[in-house]
């Protein structure tokens, strides 16, 4: 089980009130008729799945129902840090 | 969002939309979702000892609102309107006589009333509130559970994740968390005193629950 900090509930709470909504800081393309298939296909489908450091997006569904990120080490399981939304993190893969 | 709060005089008397009262008087019976369970009754027949008390405070009005928490205006609106500010700070609540305020999130929070006056409430509230803020009458949504007695603790720790104790839950601390399989917005209303605001389609499901979880201390109905 993760001890999870939520920014917004500002204390820890238990995973099972969270839900992981996969990676974070995936921006739409400002001009989706210009893509080409390629890049479009990759914006939809194609997410990073790193062995280490890896910045993931998460709601918290059961209690504030605001979404954060969250980096985590999907190696060792261990939170480096949560953030909120628009802000960047401060814990980066080398 | 705050660019959303800024709205010409007209705009903001738009937002006033037309509210129903979904109370159209005392005349008719309104049923809790708790009826069928006839606590009444349960209350007369029952045990009047027992480690855990039950009440449920039914038929209140529920409302929920969303607005700016940086716009002052809208903050004080408010408490002209409830004679209490909006608790700013997360997981608190704050009360006024007969209304309380749940904080839900950044963002939104949980208003109850009695039941008669929440479209009294709820007509103020489209007179008062300046620029851009939702108000939601959700009371058909969801019932309250009162819970209280020496063991009321043991319960809510069978039942919910959330650290419940003294140090981490003071009295007044809200926190909406898992209850059992369903959800519930928790608040610590006196040393040994809590209130569940769960949701109407799971209130007998927590109602068969808490019957269960306390079956052990003794169940004391109270209407």
């Amino acid at each position: 089980m993760l001890h999870i900090y939520c920014p917004h509930c500002a204390e820890y709470r238990e995973e099972e009130e969270f839900h992981c909504a996969g990676q974070a800081h995936i921006a739409r393309p400002l001009d989706p008729e210009a893509c080409s298939d390629q890049e479009w296909g990759e914006y939809l489908f194609f997410r990073k799945n790193p062995r280490g450091l890896h910045h993931e997006l998460w709601v918290h569904a059961a209690g504030c129902r605001k979404f954060f990120n969250m980096t985590r080490d999907t190696q060792t399981y261990e939170i480096k840090e949560v953030y909120k939304i628009g802000e960047q993190p401060s814990v980066v893969a080398e | 969002m705050s660019d959303l709060n800024v709205m010409t005089p007209e705009e903001s008397a738009a937002t006033k939309a037309a509210v129903m009262n979904q109370v159209p008087g005392p005349e008719i019976q309104g049923q809790s979702p708790l009826h069928h369970a006839d606590l009444e009754s349960l209350a007369q027949k029952g045990p009047k000892t027992g480690g855990v008390h039950l009440r449920e405070l039914k038929l209140l009005g529920h409302l929920t609102l969303r607005c700016n928490a940086e716009n002052a205006e809208q903050l004080a609106a408010v408490e002209r309107v409830l004679g209490v500010a909006l608790p700013l700070q997360p997981l608190t609540s704050a009360e006024n006589g007969a209304y309380s305020i749940r904080w839900m999130s950044p963002d939104e929070w949980l208003i109850l009333v009695p039941g008669m006056e929440t479209f009294d409430i709820e007509t103020k509230f489209r007179d008062e509130m300046p620029g851009h803020y939702s108000l939601v009458n959700s009371s058909g949504g969801s019932t309250v559970l009162e819970l209280s007695g020496a063991n009321v603790l043991e319960v809510l720790k069978k039942s919910t994740p959330v650290d419940l104790h003294p140090k981490a839950f003071p009295v007044g601390k809200v926190v909406s968390t898992l209850f059992a399989k369903s959800g519930a917005v928790i608040r610590r209303s006196g040393e040994q005193r809590y209130e569940l605001v769960i949701r109407r389609s799971f209130a007998d499901y927590i109602w068969l629950w808490l019957q269960d979880a306390s079956r052990e201390y003794g169940l004391v109905i109270e209407a």
